[in-house]
């Protein structure tokens, strides 16, 4: 080798594009994915029209019509009316919103939580890493489902709460996103700490560190950008827990406080009305389904074409 | 070994035991007390009264001093009363145990040996319809929301075509063996369908990593039939992982069981503890829920402990 | 010549468990004992050593990167505490061994080069840029370098890029460890020369790890050989090689094949270093040492000059 070789760096070729651009292109090629991708853009799109719809169609989604319960399907109620005289169809979107603003409020926490965790444990190490990862051991280790039915009983007015606020639908709404995120991090607390392990001896961040660089630069600047993909894989797979979640805690009634619709709470009483409306037990079990089932294929999806090993 | 064993012992009883205050301290929370309860079925209580009546209680003491006279009565075997049973709580834990048990085993080894066979077929040609199809499967059992995949079991068998019970665990004056199959059909499929996804996915994936393998090859390459190749090179080593994860799914299986018994009205645990918090039954919702814990935490340290025992390589140190 | 920075019997150990809650022996891991030696301003000293005698540790120690275990560090005569630290983090550098793992793969050069200016603030990004740019040809690499990941580039030119960085906050000291092994040969002799030119220019000192005496013949001014986590000889380079103190710089010499030179002495080192995790007692060397003596067993020697050589240092109980 001569020195001229060793100073002219080569020819930029096309493997050089972002590695952003280059997962999209793999993603594309996955077809269940993009089909999620499609459908859950459909869903967003359809919880966003109750606004507009509500509008066009002069409905009020709250306002109850106890003589027009159980309306089959009509030009009024495309969907017919509930037990209570609201129009399904409208209800349905703003359940929607509800439902999906959950999981992906319920998951961003959670995953800031996770993400502090996993980055404590494994940048520090030592002590501290052995405790937080007994904790989420622990938290692994517990049932979660009557955890959170505990928690979402807990009544707020004995943590000082307002009467009034406790009983709010702000109150539900968010009683149930913390109680959620605060369960529901420890995948991605692993998941971040594993990465930190990897990366946090790594040269390039020991060069970092002797220039003064503590954890608050070095994470962000090199930890995080070299373990986005697997976080947001996770990420995606949490959101439709998050939603599942959701709909049970609605649905046994320690979630969402009526009149205030989401796709679980919209099941309350879906037992009676299996045998006399079988429409509106199914309806928003199935919307919950189906965005459940996507958000899972599109995590799949994520994970094909971030994992350089499934190009073949 | 043996240390091992102790130290993850030790951890497990650290983790109840802080579970165990955790719980104590929410039920704590949860709307009315013991007191307020009788106040309510009892309209001549007066303040004084009340406040007398909590004192007996110890409902005036700090939480602390309160779950510190809780533990050492739980730790001679009291945990006290059912309120909505009136019956000592460990009197009321027992059959709705018995119950889950029924439930939880019929419904886990369904899935076990469903997933087996539809992850093997998958694997043998991952990417071909076949696969995509079961692929297609598992994420539905992902995804579907348990309570309402059962309330869809009623509307179809129950409603329509009136094949199965809805509810309960068997029909008043009958109660034979048949009889209970029958009303335990629906539930069964239920909690198999809920947890037969994830499994599906783990046993396809580990056997695709597998069949990968160079000793896998080798027998391929030596002629060996398919079938042999699946099942005796491939899939025993690929047991390892799979055994691992579904004792690890013991949470997905009691959250569904849970679910699945309040939606059959099946007088399990899950259903125990929803109608003990529901019903304001502190003692029981409490018991139950510590029970939960023990016994998924129990489930974790057998996990752990079957892959270091099947797995040589993983030393247990 | 002024003193830039000087180690105090700085020892590091590495605690590697055992001895809780469950038993097993506590084991502590002597990566460094007792060190000591000062490096002047504008000096190159080189650190040599097998594999695993404490090397990296003490570079590791003077980079900031490890906190020793016990002992003292100055700079400029000031006490490397907190405070101190802050001062000198910007004067003290490091280049790796590995130009492969030396820099994140997701950075442009630009920002891999400007990280330490980022780092300790007071710097605007157009001024960070200006600096990589003149950097990049400083160190010899084409400007548009600059743009550019580090995959796109060889392992020389990813070294030059590492340099670079460690150049950006005009530091006084450059901790080098290895900054050669993982190269190509013909690819050494430049970046060895681009390191002595840039000491020139810029007056730099140079803390030079190598495990290979032949190297830092080329660079450096003074020699210090660790053994085990000891500092066995410390030397000026010519009296160092010329009349090696102690048998092991001895022993190191003569596997140094050089031309037109006979070998003086024939004894070769037997045996491999023994685990700092049980060093022997005495003199550490002793089990390999062809001179050892009944004393060498038991008693530990110190650091002293080697007769009539005022500045050649070796711990030998028979020191030539
Ligand atoms: N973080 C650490 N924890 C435990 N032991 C360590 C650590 N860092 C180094 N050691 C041990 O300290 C001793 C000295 O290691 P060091 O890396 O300083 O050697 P070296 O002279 O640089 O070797 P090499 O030429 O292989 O780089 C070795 O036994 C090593 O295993
Ligand atoms: S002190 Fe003894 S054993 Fe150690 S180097 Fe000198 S002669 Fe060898
Ligand atoms: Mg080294």
């Amino acid at each position: 080798m001569s020195a001229t070789t060793d100073l002219a760096p080569p020819p930029r070729t096309d493997a050089a594009i972002g590695p952003w651009r280059l997962r999209w292109r793999r993603f594309r090629r996955h077809r269940t994915g993009m089909a999620s991708l499609v459908i859950l853009a459909l869903l967003v799109l359809f919880a966003l029209a109750a606004v507009p719809m509500q509008h066009l169609l002069g409905i009020d989604p709250d306002a109850t019509d106890l003589l027009s319960r159980f309306d089959p399907p009509s030009a009024a109620h495309w969907l017919g009316t509930d037990d209570a005289g609201r129009d399904e169809l409208i209800r349905l979107m703003v359940g929607g919103q509800i439902s999906l603003l959950v999981g992906l409020v319920a998951t961003a926490i959670g995953g800031v939580i996770g993400l502090l965790i996993g980055v404590t444990a494994g940048y520090f190490g030592g002590r501290l890493d052995a405790l937080l990862m007994r904790i989420t051991d622990g938290m692994i280790a517990l049932p979660l489902l009557p955890l959170l039915i505990v928690l979402g009983a807990v009544d707020l007015t004995k943590l000082g709460f307002s009467s009034d606020f406790a009983h709010s639908t702000a109150a539900s709404f968010w009683r149930i996103i913390i109680i959620i995120s605060i369960v529901d991090w420890t995948s991605i607390a692993r998941l971040v700490r594993a990465a930190t392990l990897s990366i946090k001896d790594r040269d390039y961040v020991r060069a970092a560190r002797a220039s003064g660089a503590g954890a608050s630069y070095v994470m962000p600047a090199h930890v995080l950008p070299n373990v986005a993909t697997p976080i947001i894989v996770a990420l995606t797979l949490t959101v439709g827990r998050v939603i599942l979640f959701e709909s049970v805690l609605s649905f046994l009634g320690f979630g969402i406080t009526p009149p205030t619709p989401s796709w679980g709470n919209m099941l309350n009483n879906a037992q009676e009305l299996v045998t006399t409306a079988p429409g509106l037990a199914v309806y928003p079990g199935l919307l919950i389904f189906i965005t459940v089932i996507a958000v899972n294929f599109l995590g799949d999806g994520l994970q094909a074409a971030f994992d350089p090993r499934s190009e073949q | 070994m043996a240390r091992f064993i102790l130290r993850r012992t030790l951890q497990a009883l650290i983790v109840l035991l802080v579970m165990s205050f955790v719980i104590y301290g929410l039920i704590g929370l949860m709307p009315g007390d013991p007191v307020d309860m009788m106040a309510a079925g009892n309209p001549g209580a007066t303040p004084e009264v009340i406040a007398h009546l909590r004192a007996i209680y110890g409902l005036d003491q700090p939480l602390a001093l309160r779950y510190w006279h809780w533990l050492l009565a739980a730790l001679t075997g009291d945990f006290g009363f059912s309120r909505t049973h009136s019956q000592p709580v460990l009197e009321v834990l027992a059959p709705a145990l018995w119950q889950t048990c029924k439930l939880m085993v019929i419904s886990f080894v369904v899935s076990v040996l469903l997933s087996f066979t539809l992850g093997i077929i998958a694997a043998r040609k991952p990417g071909g319809v076949v696969d995509g199809l079961i692929s297609l499967f598992a994420f539905a059992g992902i995804s579907v929301p348990v309570f309402w995949l059962a309330l869809m079991m009623i509307l179809v068998f129950a409603v329509d075509l009136h094949w199965f019970p809805a509810s309960g665990i068997s029909t008043l004056g009958e109660g034979g063996f048949i009889d209970q199959a029958r009303h335990l059909v629906m539930p069964v499929t239920t909690l198999a369908l809920a947890t037969t996804g994830g499994f599906i996915r783990f046993v396809r994936a580990s056997m695709i990593e597998v069949m990968r393998m160079d000793h896998v090859r080798t027998a391929r390459a030596k002629g060996a039939t398919e079938a042999r190749v699946v099942l005796i090179h491939a899939f025993r080593n690929a047991l390892i992982p799979v055994v691992t994860v579904m004792a690890l799914s013991f949470g997905v299986l009691f959250n569904g069981a849970l679910l699945t018994e309040t939606m059959f009205a099946q007088p399990g645990m899950g259903k125990m503890i929803y109608d003990a918090i529901l019903g304001n039954d502190f003692n029981l919702a409490l018991v139950g829920l510590l029970f939960a814990t023990l016994v998924t935490l129990a489930s974790n340290l057998v996990a752990d402990l079957a892959y270091g025992w099947l797995d040589p390589r993983i030393s247990l140190k | 010549m002024s003193e830039l920075i000087a180690l105090e019997s700085v020892s590091v150990h590495f605690d590697l468990g055992g001895g809780g809650l469950f038993g097993g022996r506590r084991r502590i891991l002597r990566a460094a004992e007792q060190v000591s030696f000062a490096i002047a301003a504008g000096e190159t000293l080189a650190l040599v050593g097998e594999s695993g005698s404490g090397k990296s540790t003490l570079g590791n120690v003077v980079a900031g990167l490890q906190a020793p275990s016990d002992g003292r560090l100055r700079f400029h005569g000031a006490p490397l505490d907190a405070v101190g630290w802050r001062q000198a983090r910007r004067a003290i550098q490091i280049v790796f061994q590995d130009p492969f793992g030396a820099l994140d793969p997701r950075m442009p050069v630009s920002a891999i080069i400007a990280e330490p200016l980022l780092i300790q603030g007071g710097s605007t990004a157009r001024q960070r840029r200006d600096r990589a740019a003149e950097l990049v040809e400083q160190v010899g690499l084409p400007r548009d370098a600059l743009n550019r990941y580090p995959h796109e580039f060889s392992g020389g030119q990813r070294q030059r890029i590492a340099i670079a960085r460690a150049l950006a906050p005009a530091p006084e000291l450059i901790v080098a460890d290895e900054p050669l092994s993982a190269l190509d040969v013909s690819i050494q002799s430049q970046v060895l020369n681009l390191m002595k030119e840039l000491q020139e220019r810029l007056g730099l000192s140079y803390l030079f790890i190598s495990h290979d005496l032949a190297v830092v013949n080329h660079l450096v001014d003074r020699v210090a050989v660790l053994y085990l986590g000891r500092l066995v000889e410390i030397a000026p380079r010519e009296e160092l090689f010329a009349r090696p103190s102690h048998p092991y710089t001895q022993a190191l010499l003569d596997a140094v094949p050089r031309i037109g030179r006979r070998r003086a002495r024939g004894h070769v080192i037997k045996g491999e270093m023994p685990s700092p995790l049980a060093p022997p007692p005495g003199c550490v060397f002793h089990p390999r040492c062809p001179k050892a003596a009944d004393i060498c067993r038991t008693d530990i020697p110190t650091l002293g000059a080697a007769p009539g050589r005022a500045d050649q240092l070796s711990a030998c109980h028979f020191r030539e």
